[in-house]
């Protein structure tokens, strides 16, 4: 799935993932983050 | 999913537009990962949030996918991820998310 020039949503997670994290490495892959968050899954 | 988060990704689709939308996951299990991947192609299954009985069909992948990974700087991606990388069920987890990205395949 080639990323570049995509309109990415980052959904993360406290206790995987955060959103953040998830926003940088969307956009080393070249996408557009346009909205990141980190959830707190209970 | 937290419910202002539903209506976000829900103006975005509407704003920004569905094509060249992609949504990207961190979530560290197979079922809340699924609940997302679930929230976002066939809308709220709590109905609860503003993607209730929405089924925005957005193309939806895990960090841990393969087929996003490799487009990412691979230092950053061990720096971010390794860690949840060795603890996580991956196969579990992507079979999750792919269920719902590719229910004929589910």
């Amino acid at each position: 799935m080639e990323l570049k020039d995509k309109q990415v949503v980052a959904i993360g997670e406290r206790e995987g993932v955060n959103g953040p994290s998830l926003k940088l490495l969307a956009e080393s892959a070249g996408a557009t983050v346009v909205f990141s968050v980190t959830e707190c899954f209970v | 999913m937290d419910l202002d988060d539903q209506a976000n990704v829900n103006r975005l689709a509407e704003t920004v537009g569905k094509d060249g939308m992609v949504i990207i996951l961190g979530q560290p299990d197979p079922n809340s990962a699924g609940l997302f991947a679930e929230t976002v192609t066939r809308g709220d299954p709590t109905w609860a949030g503003p993607l209730a009985g929405v089924p925005l069909g957005l193309p939806v992948y895990h960090i841990l996918e393969p087929e996003i990974r490799e487009h990412m700087d691979a230092d950053l991606y061990q720096e971010h991820v390794g860690l949840m990388e060795l603890s996580a069920d991956v196969d579990a987890i992507i079979k999750s998310v792919k269920s719902y990205r590719e229910p004929s395949d589910a």
